[in-house]
């Protein structure tokens, strides 16, 4: 993976960096000493490592503001990171960058029931937000995997999403409002309690732009009430295409789950093996469902779930019956990552979605590109809203296994794309897929998306080297080609 | 030079902005033109009329999509929708009437450019949250994409929401692929007659809360004062001479049937309880998504659309009335607040703003005569560095401001 190349002017001029923001964020929050540094060269991703410059853990908006300012005169990058716990390499240091921790942004401002939401700072982990709220039944529906560690503002940089992102969305339609740092210092809000502000949807846009647009400083998010009840089916079935099936033959019946989850064999075994969640051993493919709502309603709809199974051939069928088998179904889904680390000295996960309908062809296709590469792959998909996590394993100590490894993950998420999907569903593009922008999207797409990007950071200094592959000067994007002269479309019907 | 041009083809959309860019020759950007009274007024040399451009691309309702070309009226969207059971979840109003001119004439690009959204914005999001992705030419004349067909999607900017609400000031869209969901089953209205002294407005903003921050999964809240009540064409509402609360209720039969029930014993101590069946709840929420109260009002010249925190709706709306003299009608729990206002100098900006601004929110001013729209600012006015970054922006996409120019902010 080919960063932009280190200034080493500015590299040089380290230790006046340092002293710099030092006067600017007091006591341990500048941290230069290698030792310490080292706590933060890798984020998720953690096939890339690289020592930052300096690391910076400002705790003031006002910090963050003079930081930002400071860097900006002086020409240096910034690498904003929230919990470091992204899967695309989004807070990948670079030697050349001050890493701007917000771990210290830890406090819950306020919670307001009135508007049904939550003002945090952005350091403040996903699940920290439904711990201060549930006490009145309410929650902050997102739910990403890593929800335990996870910070919200890491959630608004990635637009994380989670299992039950396909009945209740994902990060973009649960926030609010959010106070961000531009690059230069200044400091804008965007929304607030209410809904839809008119004029251009600029959180829309900061919402997953992997820290390349700003630094949020403090976030609005909407909260839920709990539903009454949540029942979980677990489906088995004797082939992955009847399970592909199924969760398409659900969605046309008008039914959207809380959570529709699938799994495949290899994926069942581990996870069995790990957590004994219950699951039958003996079915290719295995689908938990989640329903939630009043009793009446789960109830009805777990009825039509359980007929429409029937007719996919389901081999095995159980409904919780408890609150705590409904976490136990749900406990092998969610550790299905670690499950498959058990099994494999190295794996790393993808992160495609493709049309609910491919579920069964790009499955068949993974199989046989797994033949090609010498590698194994296990599946487990939000199946619901066709969000795939192919889990490829291989052993790093392996000379060009990791190789091996990332250009089999690039030829299963071409295959997405061919299919009609993209290339990320909820980790973000970071560096892992950067290289692979150019599938889905030709030169002028992208060049639109970094004119964005010049409109708040003219200079490239927030996170260069993320999302796109060719970083272009704010000045050579902005230049028009155009030829005057000629009267065009002599056929557009005028009048 | 040719006042209106009617590219028919992609390529011919592309050719009309790029000479456009070349020449720096404003344009009029117009679909179904039902809301082009809805913004600021322009001063442009031509007209690009994308009504050619029309039609429905690919419907696929197991995929839960449909990609369509912009000037497709919003009817012959909603047709095809419920003929597979199905709905564009964000419920795009029709605000031609509100806007001085004819009923169903709305383009889908035009819901999306505004981004506007009905009572169901409380639970199922706008416009901004339906658009998967989309083709467009930008004002630099270039084709570009964003976005997909796949609702779980990161790849890249999320253009599509900026797109969403840019009022056709960043690029002319020739595709747009919506989310569509499916439609619910049965639905029902739960009203709320007030028994209590003087004005509702504050109890039934409470109600609302209480409505919505229960697990009945609401999907309407809004708040019909007597006025509005008054004119509404089913029969209980109009003729219950006072103000009505109302909740919608929607989903599978059994389970509308108990939210229902349950929602009633809830609300039971505000006052006399009262129910509406699927016909009445269409009509209704029809009457409350396209603001019907409002439309072809002589009386009240001027509209506001207030969004606010929804706990302070009445008492934004009730600070503005102390001074200024109108109607309201609050949605989305009191946090949409529609403000029919009598003529007034400055249209009752200054008071209006200075109100809305207390509690933390965004005033548009919705309708007013072309030369009030040009004098003082339709959208919340820009702060200083949030304004040099929507410039930005706009000049990313249209840096010849050929893409209608003001529409939405004087010389942006």
């Amino acid at each position: 993976m080919l960063m932009p190349k280190p200034d080493a002017a500015v590299i040089a001029r380290r230790r006046d960096i340092v002293k710099a923001l030092r006067a600017i964020v007091p006591g341990e929050g500048v941290i230069d000493a290698e030792d310490e540094i080292r706590a933060f060269e890798c984020d998720g991703l953690m096939a890339y490592r690289q020592l930052p410059m300096v690391v910076c853990l400002p705790e003031t908006t006002a910090e963050v503001s003079a930081v930002l300012k400071y860097c900006h005169d002086n020409g240096i990058k910034i690498v904003p990171r929230g919990a470091g716990t992204g899967l695309s390499g989004g807070a990948l240091p670079l030697a050349d960058a001050v890493t701007l921790g917000l771990s210290k942004f830890n406090q819950i401002l306020e919670i307001d029931f009135d508007n049904r939401c939550v003002v945090t700072q952005p350091g403040v982990t996903n699940l920290g937000i439904t711990g201060a709220v549930e006490h009145a039944g309410f929650y902050y529906a997102p739910d990403p995997s890593s929800q335990i560690a996870c910070s919200i503002g890491g959630n608004i940089a990635e637009n994380s999403g989670g299992v039950h992102s396909l009945k209740y969305g994902l990060t973009t339609n649960n926030v609010l409002g959010v106070e961000m740092v531009l690059m230069n210092g200044e400091v804008i809000r965007l929304g607030g309690k209410h809904l839809d502000s008119g004029g251009l949807d600029l959180l829309g846009v900061v919402t997953g732009s992997e820290g390349l647009l700003g630094v949020i400083t403090e976030v609005t998010v909407r909260i839920l009430r709990k539903p009454e009840t949540a029942r979980a089916v677990l489906l088995g079935f004797p082939s992955v295409e009847d399970g592909g099936n199924c969760v398409a033959a659900v969605i046309s019946a008008g039914i959207i789950p809380g959570g529709m989850e699938m799994m495949d064999k290899l994926a069942i075994h581990a996870t069995e093996d790990f957590v004994h969640a219950g699951y039958p051993l003996d079915v290719e493919s295995l689908i938990v469902i989640e329903l939630d709502g009043p009793e009446a309603e789960v109830d009805h709809l777990i009825a039509r779930v359980r007929a429409i199974a029937e007719e996919c051939n389901a081999t095995y069928a159980r409904l919780s019956e408890s609150e705590e088998e409904r976490l136990k179904f749900w406990s092998g889904r969610k550790n299905a990552f670690p499950a498959v680390g058990r099994i494999s000295p190295d794996y790393i996960c993808m992160d495609g979605t493709i049309p609910r309908a491919k579920l069964a062809e790009v499955l068949k296709r993974m199989n046989e590109l797994s033949a090609q590469h010498g590698l194994r792959v296990a599946n487990v998909f939000h199946a619901g809203d066709g969000n795939l996590h192919p889990l490829i394993l291989f052993d790093a100590n392996k000379e060009g296994d990791l190789e091996k490894a990332e250009a089999f993950g690039a030829d299963i998420l071409r295959l997405c794309v061919e299919v009609g999907g993209v290339l990320t569903g909820e980790h973000g593009v970071g560096i892992e897929k950067r290289d692979l922008m150019g599938t889905m999207f030709t030169e002028d797409d992208m060049k639109q998306q970094q004119r964005v990007k010049c409109a708040f950071d003219p200079g490239h200094l927030m996170n260069p080297g993320k999302v796109y592959p060719t970083l272009h000067r704010c000045a050579e994007l902005g230049k028009m080609h155009v030829h005057h002269g000629k009267l065009p479309f002599p056929d557009i019907p005028r009048f | 030079m040719a006042d209106t041009l009617r590219p028919e083809t992609d390529a011919q959309l592309l050719d009309a902005i790029k000479w456009a860019a070349a020449e720096k020759t404003p344009l009029e950007v117009v679909g179904g033109g039902s809301k082009r009274a809805f913004g600021r007024p322009m001063q442009t040399a031509a007209t690009l009329d994308l009504s050619a451009l029309s039609g429905i691309e690919t419907y696929e309702p197991h995929e839960l999509f449909m990609t369509v070309r912009p000037s497709t009226p919003m009817a012959e969207i909603e047709a095809a929708l419920a003929e597979k059971g199905q709905h564009l979840a964000f419920e795009p109003p029709d605000l031609g009437p509100l806007l001085g001119g004819a009923a169903g004439v709305g383009t889908i690009g035009g819901a999306v450019a505004t981004n506007i959204a009905g009572p169901r914005r409380v639970k199922e999001g706008a416009a901004r949250d339906h658009v998967l992705g989309f083709h467009a030419v930008s004002g630099r004349g270039e084709v570009f994409k964003s976005g997909g067909t796949v609702v779980k999607n990161v790849t890249g900017f999320d253009l599509s929401k900026l797109m969403a609400g840019s009022f056709g000031t960043l690029a002319a869209m020739s595709s747009v692929t919506l989310k569509v969901l499916p439609a619910p089953e049965k639905i029902r209205t739960v009203l709320i007659r007030w028994r209590i002294d003087g004005a509702y407005d504050h109890a039934a903003i409470q109600a609302m809360s209480r409505g919505l921050g229960s697990s009945y999964d609401v999907s309407g809240a809004a708040y019909l004062p007597a006025a509005v009540a008054g004119l509404s064409a089913v029969d209980y509402i109009r003729a219950s001479g006072d103000g009505v609360t109302a909740f919608r209720l929607e989903g599978p039969g059994p389970s509308v049937e108990h939210r229902t029930a349950s929602l009633r014993q809830e609300l039971a101590p505000y006052g006399e309880i009262e129910e509406l069946h699927t016909q009445n709840s269409r009509t209704l929420w029809r009457e409350v998504r396209d603001v019907q109260a409002f439309a072809g009002r002589d009386d009240l010249p001027f509209l506001w659309k207030l969004s606010v925190p929804p706990a302070s709706g009445s008492k934004t709306a009730f600070r503005i009335l102390e001074q200024l003299r109108g109607e309201v009608l609050y949605d989305w729990g009191g946090g949409l607040i529609w403000l029919a206002l009598q003529s007034v100098a400055d249209a009752g900006a200054g008071i209006v703003r200075r109100f809305v601004a207390e509690v933390g929110g965004h005033a548009t001013l919705m309708r007013a005569p072309a030369n009030i729209r040009a004098a003082i600012p339709v959208f919340q006015p820009l702060k200083g560095a949030e304004a040099n970054v929507v410039k930005g922006v706009k000049e990313g996409f249209d840096p010849s401001g050929v893409l209608n120019p003001g529409r939405m902010y004087e010389g942006i």
